[in-house]
């Protein structure tokens, strides 16, 4: 395959990434880590590499959206901020020492996860004695509601705080927005709206991924090349998946993600297992 | 208007879309220079190869850039991408200094270093 139709192949795959993850609600790096490394076989340092720099792009994408729904919350997001950027420079300085076996194999593990996680059902909010530690933090907000403005103030603010590190540290080490992870840290830890989370979450992933890059730019990942394809095949596929959104069945299409993620996932970890 | 978070979020949201047309712009105008320059190269991605050094700093992106060099104009682009996320955090320093909110200037300005640390000297 010349330099030409490689592109194209890779522009086109990114693109249906890009959809796939937003219509699965897991983002475009989750899907094109495994889709670079099993039917390129690109190598998964390049491949991750890519992957990062497409994450940023698709969140800075969304974010104008996003603040137009007036869900997002600054305070809480910046704060939580300083856990993911510590976790992305252990992630990504991990990653330039770990070999491509263990990234893989850590990499399946998490895309099996994922697919779990995307079929879960979502929680109601429990109002609880608001957090000492929340609200000197000044972690509250409030939006708007047909009822009126519901306010909302975080709780467990710790433990929202050491998976945010986690989070922090997958987005580094794998190239991946971990959207899926600060999700949890928010909504299920910190008891937030799953509107919040979702739509926080959405801005902390540029910072986040952005903290990894710094030293994937430097380490070499990032080849021009191969990044170029991706990075607007998964915000152009990112962004016309966002549009269907509102038109297409989300239950049957999560379902259907789940499988493919799950067959992807299982194949990563053959191939770390393997070496092959 | 006065500064509030609102405002803040909207600046935030308006920059960063900018910030990601600019980069998308700026990487398909290498992509088609790329092309037409490379469309007949075959290109080996299966082994890792650090990628070589003038195109992993700010500096080296530059110096291509100048001279026209498609590889150097598409990281130049990424570079872009990756810089827009870094000044929508200092952007928030400004807005919570003027929203003169000290704790939230501290915790902003702590978010920054980190950024700036692992663009110019994390290892």
């Amino acid at each position: 395959m010349n330099e030409f139709w490689f592109v194209v192949v890779i522009f086109a795959s990114s693109l249906a990434g890009g959809l796939l993850g937003a219509l699965g609600g897991l983002g475009g790096g989750i899907v094109i880590v495994p889709v670079l490394t099993i039917f390129f076989h690109v190598d998964i340092h390049y491949a991750i590499g890519a992957s990062l720099v497409s994450v940023i792009a698709t969140s800075s994408g969304a974010a104008a959206a996003y603040v137009r729904e007036g869900f997002s919350n600054i305070r809480i997001g910046m704060f939580l901020e300083i856990a993911t950027t510590l976790g992305a420079l252990a992630g990504a300085w991990l990653t330039t020492r770990a070999p491509a076996a263990a990234i893989a194999i850590i990499f399946g593990a998490v895309l099996l996860y994922s697919a779990y996680a995307t079929l879960r059902t979502q929680h109601e909010v429990f109002t609880e004695e608001p957090d000492k530690l929340a609200v000197r933090l000044k972690l509250r907000g409030s939006f708007p509601t047909d009822s009126g403005e519901q306010s909302y103030v975080a709780q467990h603010v710790p433990l929202g705080f050491g998976i945010m590190g986690l989070a922090g540290i997958l987005s580094g080490l794998l190239g991946l927005g971990a959207g899926a992870v600060k999700v949890i840290a928010m909504d299920q830890a910190m008891r937030l709206p799953f509107k919040v989370s979702t739509t926080t979450s959405n801005f902390m992933i540029g910072v986040t991924a952005a903290a990894g890059a710094g030293l994937y730019l430097r380490a070499g990942y990032l080849a021009p090349g191969l990044v170029m394809p991706v990075m607007l095949g998964v915000l152009t596929g990112s962004l016309i998946g966002s549009r269907l959104l509102v038109r297409v069945h989300v239950k049957t299409l999560k379902r259907v993600f789940a499988v493919l993620v799950i067959a992807m996932g299982v194949e990563m970890i053959y191939k770390g297992v393997t070496g092959s | 208007m006065s500064w509030n978070d609102k405002r803040l979020e909207t600046l935030v949201g308006m920059m960063l879309r900018t910030g990601v047309l600019l980069a998308a712009a700026v990487v398909l105008t290498g992509a088609v220079m790329y092309l037409v320059q490379n469309h007949a190269a075959v290109r080996d991605y299966t082994h890792f190869r650090p990628e070589p050094a003038p195109f992993a700093t700010l500096k080296g992106a530059a110096t291509g850039f100048t001279s026209g060099d498609p590889r150097s104009i598409i990281m130049l682009g990424l570079l872009i991408l990756i810089a827009t996320p870094v000044a929508r955090v200092g952007m928030c320093v400004i807005g919570f200094l003027m929203e003169r909110d000290r704790l939230y200037v501290a915790v902003s300005s702590a978010v920054l270093l980190i950024l700036l640390y692992s663009l110019f000297f994390h290892r």
